[in-house]
């Protein structure tokens, strides 16, 4: 695979093999030092065109326990702000030998106009409302890890769809892998049309609360509101908020997710996110891991014949490491 | 005066009907239109055998972009893409840098059109600046000659500046066209409102945006008397409202864009903005119901909507990227290859009817002794494929870059000069 662009890309068995590679980097990650030198010699830029500090640390840091050399092009200390075209920029990145291109860019589509500007690979960090296929991939490997599979699971996507790459990428991920995606939020959140959505719709919470084995609240904007999609924050929180009430009439091994930055006492109150069922920073610990993964399959696994990643005898390290794990990360 | 030209061998086809003719031009003027003519001495020959010889196409909306974005195109460059595809008359839209909303921008335009390879009529603005707020001096710029005042680009949304606007106008015997948006339900979009854009996390605009205008246009008509003509129309809603308000004799006019009887939404699934134009691309069964439309006289002409970008514009992501598409060399063979209609009926809407609704159909649109030499001679069999980069605009954004097309331009003949011959602008 050159790119990461989309969940679809991956489809069913991509996305299980990610999963599979994650578990094994979840043990590297947990390795007094954790680091493999994987990624020798392989150079990884994010270029981020929207603030996003934390999947760029994520990025950023698989990158460097895979032994990636790593730089950061943000556009507040960069020529954007002199007038750059994004293609320029590209062909500029692209010119000093990377090997690949992590974007977040605040418009949908911008991953797909660069993978074809670029001989590096692409990895979609998040485009506008569209997708953020690491975040579903690490999702997915967070409710697998806690629960087995998801096949069979009931996962509601709680509020802003309409405006959400985390929601869309996450249904083609969740279903993919089995799940009944139920997506829970008021009519003017959810997309004008669901035609070919593998989804069903709910506008109450409290109707299908006590039948999810993963609820997944998403992050409001404050901004909704001025927009007319939501009266108040308070009347959001009020419909469709996971409150203290809701969070008692959750099953025992229901999962609570969020994609964060949450807002406490909109989406989600401080007792749910605090929550013995709450997975949210093992969301955040599952996104390196993943990450890896993701930047291994499409840098470090190159098609046979073709040179691996690193020199010579470490070119094929990530499995030869992994089989030198003191312990697989699962039995 | 260039010399003399012979059309000869092919069929003429006009509003009055086919027949084998030959067409005899002289000092801009056609001086014989009969069958079987012989060359005489110092009379340039066009061969026109196997070919239609029609009335020279008139497209009623074209961004020219001169004043202001020289880098796009200009009215020479414009001209001559607009001969190449068999034009000989461009409504130039006013939709500039500065706006086409008084005299001296008319005049600048007209100038430049001197030199143009096509007559270039001018738009004026509706309001000043098209900023919708107050009417642009619409007597100044029709004793100019402007015929078509539209804001193109936007839509007039304040309904009382729209009814005053078209009791104005309908006092000095011109017409408005609108661009029907309404701006608050469209705000923010940037492709058609539907499952593509809902999947690919592009802002919508719903169809009904257009058709709101479409409504209200429709209804201050029947209470202004005045006629309107319906821009670029996109969507089922809008072609069947202007058919209805047709049926009960209301002087509304409207035309379809090439794009738009070729094309879906489904084209942004790739995020290339050479497929972002507005109105946006629809849904399959808008398509259907404009190319309804065009079959069953709702429409009546087709327009190009020729909206040239620079390469960088275009380059920018799908939301921030200018909307349009290049027009003019492309649409009388979309016509003819896409459309299951008779040649009759493709340049009624190509160039006759478009002709009328802009006023000159006295020196364009029909083919007769002593009226202007303005005609081109179409191949309607010749095979080709669009390459962008042999293209006369100075653009490069058409959507159809690689698409093979069937019926092409051997000739165009304006004002009696041969300004394209065997398919190559002779300026």
């Amino acid at each position: 695979m050159k790119h990461l662009l989309s969940v679809a890309d991956l489809g069913r068995e991509g996305i299980d093999e990610v999963l599979r590679l994650t578990d094994n980097f979840v043990e590297v990650s947990q390795r007094a030092i954790p680091k493999v030198p994987t990624l020798r010699g392989k150079t990884v830029v994010s270029l981020f065109y929207e603030d996003s500090t934390r999947t760029r640390l994520s990025f950023e840091t698989a990158a460097k326990r895979l032994s990636a050399d790593t730089m950061t092009f943000t556009v507040g200390s960069s020529s954007v702000s002199k007038g750059e075209s994004l293609r320029d920029t590209v062909e500029t990145i692209s010119a000093m030998g990377v090997d690949a291109i992590v974007v977040r860019h605040k418009s949908a589509g911008v991953p797909w106009r660069i993978a074809a500007w670029t001989d590096a690979s692409v990895v979609n960090g998040g485009d506008g409302w569209h997708e953020h296929p690491t975040q579903a991939l690490l999702d997915a490997y967070t409710i697998q890890s806690r629960r087995g599979s998801l096949n069979g699971l009931r996962v509601a996507i709680v509020g802003d769809v309409k405006h959400s790459r985390v929601a869309r990428s996450d249904v083609l991920a969740f279903s993919l892998l089995g799940a009944e995606v139920v997506l829970v939020a008021p009519p003017t959140l959810l997309p004008p049309s669901l035609d070919g959505w593998p989804v069903s719709v709910a506008a109450d919470l409290d109707s299908v609360l006590p039948s999810l084995d993963v609820v997944y609240l998403l992050r409001l904007q404050q901004e909704r509101m001025t927009e007319a999609l939501i009266p108040s924050l308070r009347e959001y929180r009020t419909g469709w908020g996971l409150t203290g009430d809701r969070l008692a009439r959750l099953g025992s091994d229901t999962l609570v997710m969020h994609p964060g930055p949450m807002n406490r006492g909109v989406e989600i109150d401080a007792d749910a996110a605090g929550d013995a069922r709450s997975v949210i920073t093992t969301q955040v610990a599952n996104g390196v891991a993943v990450r890896m993964a993701v930047l291994y399959l499409l840098l470090g696994a190159g098609p046979p014949g073709e040179p691996s990643a690193g020199d010579g005898a470490s070119g094929a390290l990530a499995p030869a490491e992994i089989e030198t794990a003191p312990e697989p990360a699962r039995a | 005066m260039p010399s003399p030209l012979l059309v000869k061998g092919g069929t003429v086809v006009d509003p009055r009907g086919s027949r084998r003719c030959d067409v005899v031009v002289q000092d801009g003027i056609i001086i014989a239109l009969t069958p079987d003519i012989e060359a005489g001495a110092g009379v340039r020959v066009l061969d026109a055998e196997g070919c239609v010889v029609a009335p020279g196409l008139v497209d009623l909306h074209a961004h020219l972009r001169e004043p202001g974005g020289e880098q796009a195109e200009t009215v020479l460059s414009g001209s001559r893409a607009a001969a190449l595809g068999g034009y000989t008359a461009v409504l130039a839209m006013p939709n500039t840098t500065p706006a086409i909303d008084c005299a001296a921008v008319v005049r600048q335009v007209q100038d430049l059109g001197q030199a143009a390879l096509c007559d270039v009529e001018v738009a004026g603005a509706i309001t000043v600046g098209r900023a919708g707020e107050r009417l642009a001096p619409m007597a100044e710029l029709a004793a100019l000659g402007v015929r078509i005042f539209t804001d193109d680009g936007n839509g007039v949304q304040d309904s009382r500046l729209m009814r005053r606007a078209l009791e104005y106008a309908g006092g000095l015997g011109v017409r408005l066209a609108q661009h029907c948006e309404d701006a608050a339900l469209a705000a923010g979009g940037h492709m058609h409102e539907g499952a593509w854009s809902s999947r690919l996390g592009i802002p919508g605009i719903p169809a009904e945006a257009e058709e709101l205008m479409v409504m209200r246009d429709l209804a201050l008509v029947r209470l202004t008397g005045a006629p309107v003509h319906f821009l670029h129309l996109s969507t089922a809603g809008s072609i069947a409202m202007v058919g209805a308000a047709k049926a009960q004799g209301l002087n509304v006019t409207a035309e379809v864009a090439p794009h738009h009887f070729t094309l879906t939404d489904a084209e942004a699934a790739g995020y290339d903005p050479v497929f972002k134009v507005n109105p946006p691309l629809r849904g399959e069964a808008d398509v259907a119901a404009v190319r309804h439309g065009l079959a069953d006289g709702d429409v009546d002409a087709i327009a190009t909507d020729h909206a040239p970008h620079a390469p960088e514009a275009k380059e920018e992501p799908w939301d921030l990227a200018p909307p349009g598409m290049l027009g003019l060399e492309t649409a009388l063979a979309l016509a003819l290859t896409e459309l299951d209609l008779p040649i009759e009926r493709v340049l009624a809407l190509l160039s006759w009817n478009p002709a009328a609704i802009a006023g000159i159909g006295d020196r364009h649109g029909a083919l007769a002794v002593g009226r202007p030499a303005n005609l081109c001679v179409i191949d309607p069999e010749h095979a080709w494929v669009v390459n962008a980069s042999q293209l006369a605009s100075r653009s490069r954004n058409t959507p159809y870059a690689g698409r093979k097309l069937k019926g092409k331009v051997r000739h165009t003949v304006h004002n009696g000069e041969a300004v394209v011959v065997d398919g190559a602008a002779q300026r």
